[in-house]
């Protein structure tokens, strides 16, 4: 599993921190990273409820490779 | 669609997941609205970049209603000016800058706790604890001095309670007129003493936010923080008064509360009938939603969905309820939600480990609500211990 944010979706609600603080956090300025691309499997669970949890579906997950995220408008 | 029971949404809600989940609606204008009662169309639309805030296209529910909306504010700016407003107040709002004030609010919440002793029994748990927590912590996070709270406290009270009256006006824009002096003071002073308005005030010598910016916000915060925090607490303490199991279980192993506090926030629903409106033609589930037309989500209703929550009707501390819409969705939603989790859960287990003997001091059915506010609440919660 890969995991990545899109951190111009993201609206800083917390979810996936919250979720699993493992794999996300928010950095100073509100918004969400990643702490790892290739989180353990343990930590699938909590990944695939953090993506069900974010309100803007910031939160990228992909089995294998994750394409690349060239961002997109949220207008 | 009023609401009578404390626990449970308006009756139609089940009938129209059942029949009709979206459903065509006229408001009083006769402009065309839809009504969403189903929890995955309320993502699906509220997460939409079609969808849209801004007040001046939301329905109306009556001829006044939104004629006071000529602000910038976080709930009436869509993409991609929210977003820019938004990210400014986010570092205030993480699940970390939350926890920071763990403490502030413990101390809070035992600070009124302690004056309980001396109270005259049964006592308002509205007027004693919910709303002077909710203002406190509002006054706390907006860097409000401490010599100012009794001030704060009385008129946001009154402004609450009052709603809609005379009096509440004249208290609304007394607050408004006294964050306005804050702002200046706070935009003034060459460091900043914490709190939300210091760190604007920060932006707005930066030239980042307009003072009005900062007022409109500072007064949304209030608006948006104080009267839902409270509404959720009072009617939090009644829901696990009457289930004593749940009471029990909690008292026994504190480490319960934080999914307690979910399951609350999906049963009780304090704020429901988000609005919004289509920008472009949306289609979902064989309708065809117009450019134009009107939204209405009944968030309570989707938080008795049971395609997502089996036996939505039964509270309970255990089931999975984090899924819940209590906080909105999409973009805009809420942005104070970790303060209220841990308000909630800091609140509800000082009352439980303090108060161990507390009972309701009258019949749930004697218990006034507020049938048609924006916010469902108690009037009152008249308790003994």
């Amino acid at each position: 599993m890969r995991v990545r944010i899109a951190r111009d979706l993201c609206v800083g609600a917390g979810q996936c921190e919250r979720s699993a603080p493992a794999v996300f956090a928010q950095d100073d300025s509100g918004l969400s990273l990643a702490l790892t691309e290739e989180p353990a499997a343990e930590q699938w669970p909590s990944v695939h409820e953090a993506a069900d949890l974010c309100p803007v579906g910031a939160v990228l997950v992909a089995v294998g490779r994750l394409a690349p995220y060239d961002g997109r408008e949220t207008a | 669609m009023a609401r009578t029971c404390p626990f449970q949404p308006p009756g139609r809600y089940a009938e129209l997941r059942a029949t009709t989940p979206i459903a065509p609606a006229r408001v009083w204008d006769g402009s065309r609205t839809w009504l969403i009662t189903k929890r995955e169309h309320m993502r699906a639309l509220l997460a939409d970049s079609r969808v849209r805030i801004d007040p001046a296209r939301v329905p109306r529910l009556s001829p006044a209603d939104g004629e006071a909306e000529a602000t910038r504010s976080l709930l009436t700016l869509d993409a991609p000016d929210h977003g820019t407003l938004r990210r400014v107040f986010i570092p205030e709002f993480t699940v970390r800058s939350v926890r920071a004030m763990r403490p502030g609010i413990e101390r809070i919440v035992d600070g009124l706790l302690d004056r309980f002793d001396g109270l005259d029994r049964p006592a308002d748990l509205v007027a004693e604890l919910a709303l002077p927590m909710s203002t406190l912590v509002i006054c706390e996070l907006l860097g409000v001095p401490y010599e100012d709270h009794e001030f704060f406290q009385s008129r946001s009270e009154r402004a609450t309670r009052l709603m809609g009256d005379e009096d509440s006006v004249t208290a609304l824009l007394e607050l408004r007129d006294y964050l306005d002096g804050l702002i200046a003071a706070k935009a003034r002073a060459t460091t900043s003493d914490g709190g939300v308005i210091g760190t604007l005030a920060q932006g707005l010598r930066a030239g980042e936010l307009t003072h009005a910016d900062v007022l409109d916000n500072a007064v949304l915060l209030l608006a948006a923080g104080h009267e839902t925090s409270a509404a959720m607490t009072s009617l939090s303490v009644l829901t696990l008064l009457q289930h004593p199991q749940a009471w029990q279980e909690l008292s026994a192993d504190p480490g319960l509360l934080p999914n307690a506090v979910e399951e609350l926030l999906r049963y009780l629903t304090v704020a429901d009938g988000l609005r919004r409106s289509a920008a472009a033609d949306i289609v979902l589930d064989d309708h065809t939603i117009r450019a134009g037309d009107g939204l209405i989500f009944l968030l309570a209703s989707g938080n008795r969905d049971e395609d997502v929550f089996p036996s939505p009707d039964v509270f309970d501390i255990h089931r999975p309820a984090r899924q819940h819409v209590a906080f909105g969705y999409g973009p805009h939603q809420c942005l104070g939600q970790n303060l209220a989790r841990l308000e909630l859960e800091v609140t509800l287990g000082a009352v439980l480990r303090r108060l161990p003997e507390l009972r309701l001091a009258t019949d749930v059915e004697a218990l006034q609500v507020k049938e048609d506010s924006a916010i469902f609440g108690l009037h009152g919660l008249p308790v003994t211990w």
